[in-house]
């Protein structure tokens, strides 16, 4: 982290950049915020350790508009989302200076808390250049220890991968985290049967409170208006009045996004409520490649997306249904 | 006819496009070839135009079953729009299947301006199909039912 | 003073169920929240924190107000009804309790919101101290003593015992129904409980937060602060905090259009929405800086500066553990009083 600090500074007084994008520190130990430095004085509230999740690509939207460069920080699973808003003209790339910073698994403070462990005073073993792979968490109610990998986001245990898809400069070591194949749960899903899986999505959406954060903090989402913030939409987006509406929202952002979605995680990270919510975009990118081949949004920004492409052979949609 | 089906009658739409199936529908009627009543035709320029929402929405209000028809692949008026419709609501299917609605609600039909017999037999069936599937509980808004 | 053997909890609430609708925390798809209780629902009550607060049961998230249904030629006007059954609300914790007492101030002053009003004079709440609170927790900020919360019941859950001590007239009478179950008590063990929670409160990070300087007067000296400009940025302008709060009281109403009629309902509003009380001439918040902004005026100035200085924060902290972009009412209280840093 020193590192990537040090090079913050540097660039600012040479002035290669006009303001970092990264994270401040929290007044908790998990709880970093993204933030802007301006000043080499203000860098030291610069922090990056494994609770700095958050996928910092949308922000470079609005730092897009702002005067100068911006030197963003991004992870390897973040430089998809970069590129993919790169291809949809909705940041500058001459306005970024991206620093691809090394990423050894994000923390979940929710999977944390999951295993009993409250009052959280202190936290051992977040740092980015810990070797460790057990947390040490000091609470109020006793000391507790947590393995890394069991307290890692859902994304991480089906990472894209440690390689940075775009970056002016590389800094820090990345590490192999995936143990599970990314779309085994979608598989899971799709071998119940219509009334086991209408009783899944229903027990999950019926959770949902309708709070947006999903669709705000989704790279793939850049809509200046979004079709639930209109009035004219009867369906309004402030709340599930009906348990139709759920599925509506929850089934057309999904849609919306499919084969834009790079499949960042973001949406299930932020879901106050827990919501898979990733199921929806896997089960996308599944049929995507089973169907007109293997497709990574974001990969690069020249390839055509999936649904503005087409073939003569394409199957038709009677496939549905019909497949094993 | 059982008096089950007398007591359901489903509501189905019809998404059907300007240029082929629409007149397809108009061939069947000046033939005289029957189709339930149950379908209602929406127009739309292309099967293209044809957004997901569109398909989500007339469930929501009550239908059934909705089927789309457009050009035969190849035939679009627009030259490709039936190709793009095509992955769409292929995704939009499955998905549908995914979240367990029954997947013989939807349906994707390529019906030409001169298949008058293949509209009608091709609404027949879907009718057919809907009457054995029952009322759409899965997908509806509970407002519009009242 | 009463106990019940925590085997036997079932049991309590199978007897309340049977007369009155019962809400308690309820685990669902991994998550807390408050829901009726049924035979199958799996009652959570060790979790600290539901994910929605309470406030569900007195203020919904949305509720219908009235259809209109064509009849001929003329137009039927159907209002919902009020409730007007009794109910449970059982395991609050203080702050939750507290957060009531916030939109009662809202709701049943002059005009009087019916439904909510009905909604309070039917339902009977038991509070339930938290044992173990948690680093997020600040109800001790604005008054709430979470060892006890001040409710038509309040509850300990103590080893294998729950502590049962009805405080109103209407606890007495719940009391009443399930007294079968219950056996006498001595306050001693929840003495000692009480005491445990305090200590805890006291070793909480946030507890001993200081908001000085945040009352009803401090109007344009807060709302002219540059530091505003800075703290919003990272907000998402999603409605989590918002939608978590106990006492988040602001509601939209809109209709839907059901194809034979049209049903009038509100929802909860979020001030962070770009269309939170958009008028006919437009929006009078136009920046996310002024949404982001009005929130926090609105618990820590406006409010107190309509309500004898009490707060529209409870300090149940389902904000600071839920905002997405890990902001929240404690970090701007702590910006203003440039207490930046670790810890």
């Amino acid at each position: 982290m020193q590192e990537l600090k040090d090079r913050a500074r540097e660039l600012l007084a040479d002035g290669t950049v006009k303001r970092v994008l990264g994270w401040k520190i929290g007044d908790l130990p998990y709880n970093p915020e993204p933030a802007y430095f301006e000043t080499e004085e203000s860098l030291k509230d610069f922090v990056y350790n494994g609770f700095c999740g958050a996928n910092l690509s949308k922000y470079m939207i609005e730092a897009s508009k702002l005067d100068g460069k911006t030197m963003v920080c991004l992870k390897p699973c973040d430089t998809y989302s970069f590129n993919q808003l790169m291809k949809e003209h909705r940041v500058d790339r001459e306005k970024a200076y991206i620093a691809g910073v090394g990423c050894k698994g994000k923390l979940d403070i929710e999977k944390i808390r999951k295993q009993g462990i409250k009052a959280i005073e202190r936290i051992e073993g977040a740092g980015i250049c810990d070797e460790a792979e057990t947390l040490k968490i000091q609470t109020v109610y006793g000391e507790k220890t947590c393995a890394y990998a069991d307290a890692m986001l859902e994304r991480c245990h089906v990472c894209k991968g440690k390689e940075h898809k775009i970056y002016d400069e590389l800094i820090g070591e990345s590490k192999e985290t995936a143990d599970a194949d990314r779309f085994d749960e979608v598989a899971a899903i799709e071998a119940m049967s219509p009334e086991e899986k209408f009783a899944f999505f229903q027990k999950e959406l019926s959770k949902c409170i309708r709070c947006n954060a999903c669709r705000n903090v989704c790279p793939a989402c850049s809509c200046r208006k979004c079709v639930f913030d209109s009035t004219k939409f009867d369906s309004s987006q402030k709340a599930n009045v009906d348990s139709f509406e759920e599925k509506m929202f929850h089934i057309i952002r999904a849609f919306h996004v499919a084969g834009r979605c790079t499949d960042c995680g973001e949406c299930s990270r932020v879901c106050p409520q827990g919501i898979p919510l990733h199921l929806f975009n896997r089960k996308f990118i599944k049929d995507i490649n089973e169907l007109y081949g293997e497709y990574q949004a974001g990969e690069d920004t020249g390839a055509k997306a999936p649904l503005t492409d087409y073939t003569f052979e394409d199957a038709e949609p009677s496939i549905v249904g019909k497949r094993g | 006819m059982s008096i089950e089906k007398k007591e359901f009658r489903p509501k189905i739409v019809a998404f059907c496009c300007n240029w082929c199936s629409y007149a397809g529908a108009d061939l069947a009627g000046s033939s005289r070839l029957g189709y339930p009543a149950d379908v209602k035709i929406i127009r739309v320029p292309c099967s293209c135009r044809v957004n997901p929402m569109f398909i989500l929405r007339a469930f929501e209000k009550g239908a059934d079953g909705v089927i789309m028809c457009g050009c035969h692949p190849g035939d679009c008026h627009y030259s490709t729009g039936n190709y793009y419709a095509r992955r769409r609501m292929t995704l939009l299917f499955s998905m549908l299947d995914y979240i367990g609605v029954e997947n013989g609600r939807t349906r994707v039909e390529w019906v030409s301006a001169a298949e008058g017999v293949k509209f009608s037999d091709t609404m027949n069936e879907f009718v057919e199909k809907i009457y054995s599937l029952g009322e759409n509980v899965r997908l509806g808004d509970l407002r519009c039912r009242s | 003073m009463f106990k019940i053997a925590k085997e036997n909890l079932a049991a309590l609430f199978r007897m309340i169920a049977k007369n009155q609708e019962l809400y308690l925390p309820v685990r669902t798809a991994g998550q807390v929240n408050f829901a009726a209780w049924s035979e199958d629902a799996k009652v959570d009550l060790d979790t600290l924190k539901s994910v929605k607060s309470p406030k569900d049961a007195f203020f919904p998230q949305s509720e219908g107000l009235y259809t209109v249904k064509k009849e001929g030629k003329k137009m039927k006007v159907e209002p919902e009804n009020l409730k007007d059954q009794p109910f449970v609300v059982f395991g609050m914790k203080a702050c939750d309790v507290k957060g009531l007492e916030v939109l009662d101030r809202v709701f049943l002053s002059d005009p009087v919101d019916t439904f909510y009003a009905a909604r309070r004079d039917h339902g009977t709440v038991v509070a339930l101290a938290c044992h173990e609170p948690e680093e997020t927790c600040f109800c001790k900020v604005f008054g709430v003593d979470a060892a006890e919360g001040a409710a038509d019941v309040a509850a300990w859950m103590i080893e294998d015992e729950l502590y049962w001590k009805p405080l109103t007239e209407k606890g007495d009478l719940l009391t009443e129904t399930v007294k079968e179950l219950l056996s006498e008590a001595d306050e001693g063990k929840v003495e000692e409980e009480k005491e445990a929670i305090h200590r805890i409160t006291e070793r909480l990070p946030y507890m001993n937060l200081s908001l000085e300087g945040w009352n009803g007067d401090a109007l344009s000296e807060k709302f002219d602060d540059p530091r505003w400009e800075e703290l919003y940025k990272p907000c998402l302008a999603c409605g989590t905090c918002t939608f978590v709060c106990p006492t988040c009281q602001c509601y939209d109403i809109k209709d839907y259009d059901t194809g034979r009629g049209v049903s009038r309902y509100r929802c909860w509003d979020s001030c962070m929405y770009s269309d939170f009380t958009m008028m006919a001439h437009g929006n009078n918040r136009t920046s996310q800086m002024q949404r982001f902004r009005q929130r926090f005026m609105h618990k820590l100035v406006y409010y107190p500066a309509n309500n004898d200085g009490m707060y529209s924060c409870v300090g149940c902290g389902r904000c600071v553990e839920k905002c997405p972009a890990a902001l929240n009412i404690v970090k701007v209280v702590k910006a203003f009083q440039n207490q930046g840093g670790e810890n």
